[in-house]
């Protein structure tokens, strides 16, 4: 019972800024070093792969970029949910928080990914269905900052946005299978995203790194972000 | 309650007859939509068959959504859709029948005069039963998906562009299960699957939709 009177204490704008800003702190630093060691273990003790030469170190920004987009929606649909159906101001804000770094998380996977692209298949774009669903997250993401961004009345803004989130995660896993089906239907296997059947344990070492570093930025990120909007509101 | 929603359909379905043009606008757009390509791509008819299924699909897109800022804001305007809110019909069923009414004049048309764009594209008159199916299985989708999205961008400013932005990415898996199973049948597949795929959305959308429209609407009107 304890717990649960603690979880409504932070519940409250006011009561959760200081704790905000504490663990975006604490978040800011963790990444910082988990970014280096993970950078470190990337560009000098993972080894150069066999096919693809050096250019496929940029999978240590691309993929756990990618994972945090994808991961990011579905936070940001939840506390969306749970502003929707509790009516707690916080959960909203988180929602519009995250909103930002998700789509800065998909915009670097999709930027990443081209350059990583160009000396791999020959081309800085191809309509490869992760490719395609990826720039489709994008859209949803933009969709949803530029709903709230319309709407003057930041409960209404809210409440729309979380109806739009939920509308969106439904359809992410529908529009993953049927990009995944319309590519096999339109092009063959002349271009697979299946990287050496192996990964050598260093490079794992470096990718998990990575990721950990990306998503304590994505919680510092937003914390910070929500600070401002707690600000801006209260 | 089906009594409410047959009034509804009714009622809609008349303020559209009463004015042709705004349906007439939406169904010479997809036309006008459907002629631009071949002027821009060239008119080189195996180039044309193999583009046909998917510029019929982005034009019916695009012709059904152009109509949907329509559904809500006449109401909104004049006070109709506060009373539709506060009455004793489930808000659900309401919004369910508007955009059934919806869907028959916005979508339905485009259905009838797919085949005539078809054979613009010189797509094989074999292929027309399919094409007309899939629009058919696809277009009420598209009005249900995009009915979110209106009633979302309820009195916005912008809100004509938003809604595009909103509804299109979320229209992605109609357009690509549409326009594939037009592809599957002209390469000698059976589209039964894609066909069974749409239609499978349909029914998810029409049980979902009106629930989440319903509380767009809500919150739009608050």
């Amino acid at each position: 019972m304890s717990t649960a009177i603690k979880w409504f204490w932070f519940a409250s704008p006011q009561t959760f800024f200081p704790l905000a800003g504490t663990i975006a702190r604490a978040c800011w630093i963790g990444a910082a070093l988990l970014a280096v060691a993970g950078l470190y273990v990337g560009f000098f003790v993972a080894p150069t792969d066999a096919q693809q030469g050096e250019a496929y170190r940029i999978i240590f920004i691309h993929v756990p970029a990618a994972w945090m987009s994808m991961f990011l929606y579905v936070v940001m649909a939840c506390w969306a949910a749970i502003g929707l159906a509790f009516n707690t101001r916080l959960s909203s804000m988180m929602a519009s928080a995250i909103a930002p770094t998700g789509a800065l998380f998909t915009f670097v996977a999709l930027w990443t990914g081209a350059l990583w692209g160009r000396p791999t298949w020959g081309a800085y774009w191809v309509w490869d269905a992760r490719l395609t669903s990826e720039l489709i997250l994008l859209f949803l993401y933009l969709g949803f900052m530029a709903l709230q961004a319309a709407i003057d009345d930041p409960r209404r803004a809210d409440r729309a946005g979380a109806v739009l989130a939920i509308v969106g995660v439904v359809n992410v896993p529908i529009i993953y299978y049927s990009v995944q089906w319309w590519n096999t239907l339109h092009q063959g296997a002349s271009v697979s995203l299946t990287r050496a059947p192996s990964m050598a344990s260093t490079m794992l070492t470096g990718m998990l790194l990575m990721a950990l570093a990306f998503w304590l930025y994505g919680i510092a990120a937003s914390l910070v972000r929500v600070r401002c909007i707690i600000r801006e509101r209260e | 309650m089906i009594a409410a929603a047959r009034c509804i359909v009714r009622r809609d379905l008349l303020l559209a007859l009463r004015r042709p043009s705004d349906v007439g606008t939406a169904l010479l757009f997809f036309v006008i939509v459907a002629s631009l390509f071949p002027l821009g791509i060239g008119a080189e008819p195996n180039l044309l068959r193999a583009v046909a299924p998917g510029v019929i699909w982005v034009a019916a897109l695009l012709s059904s959504m152009l109509s949907l800022s329509r559904l809500f804001a006449a109401d909104h305007a004049d006070g109709t859709l506060e009373q539709m809110l506060l009455g004793a019909a489930p808000l659900g069923v309401i919004v369910a029948a508007k955009v059934l009414a919806h869907w028959l004049v916005a979508g339905l048309p485009l259905v009838a005069i797919a085949p005539l764009i078809a054979l613009q594209y010189d797509l094989a008159p074999a292929l027309y039963g399919t094409l007309a199916l899939s629009l058919l299985l696809g277009t009420p989708v598209l009005s249900l998906i995009g009915a979110i999205g209106a009633a979302l961008t309820l009195g916005l400013r912008g809100g004509g562009v938003l809604l595009a932005l909103l509804v299109l990415p979320l229209y992605v898996p109609v357009l690509i299960m549409g326009a594939g199973s037009v592809d599957m049948a002209a390469a000698g597949l059976s589209p039964q699957g894609q066909l069974q795929l749409l239609a499978a959305l349909l029914v998810v959308a029409a049980a979902f939709a009106p629930w989440a429209i319903a509380a767009a609407l809500r919150i739009s009107t608050e």
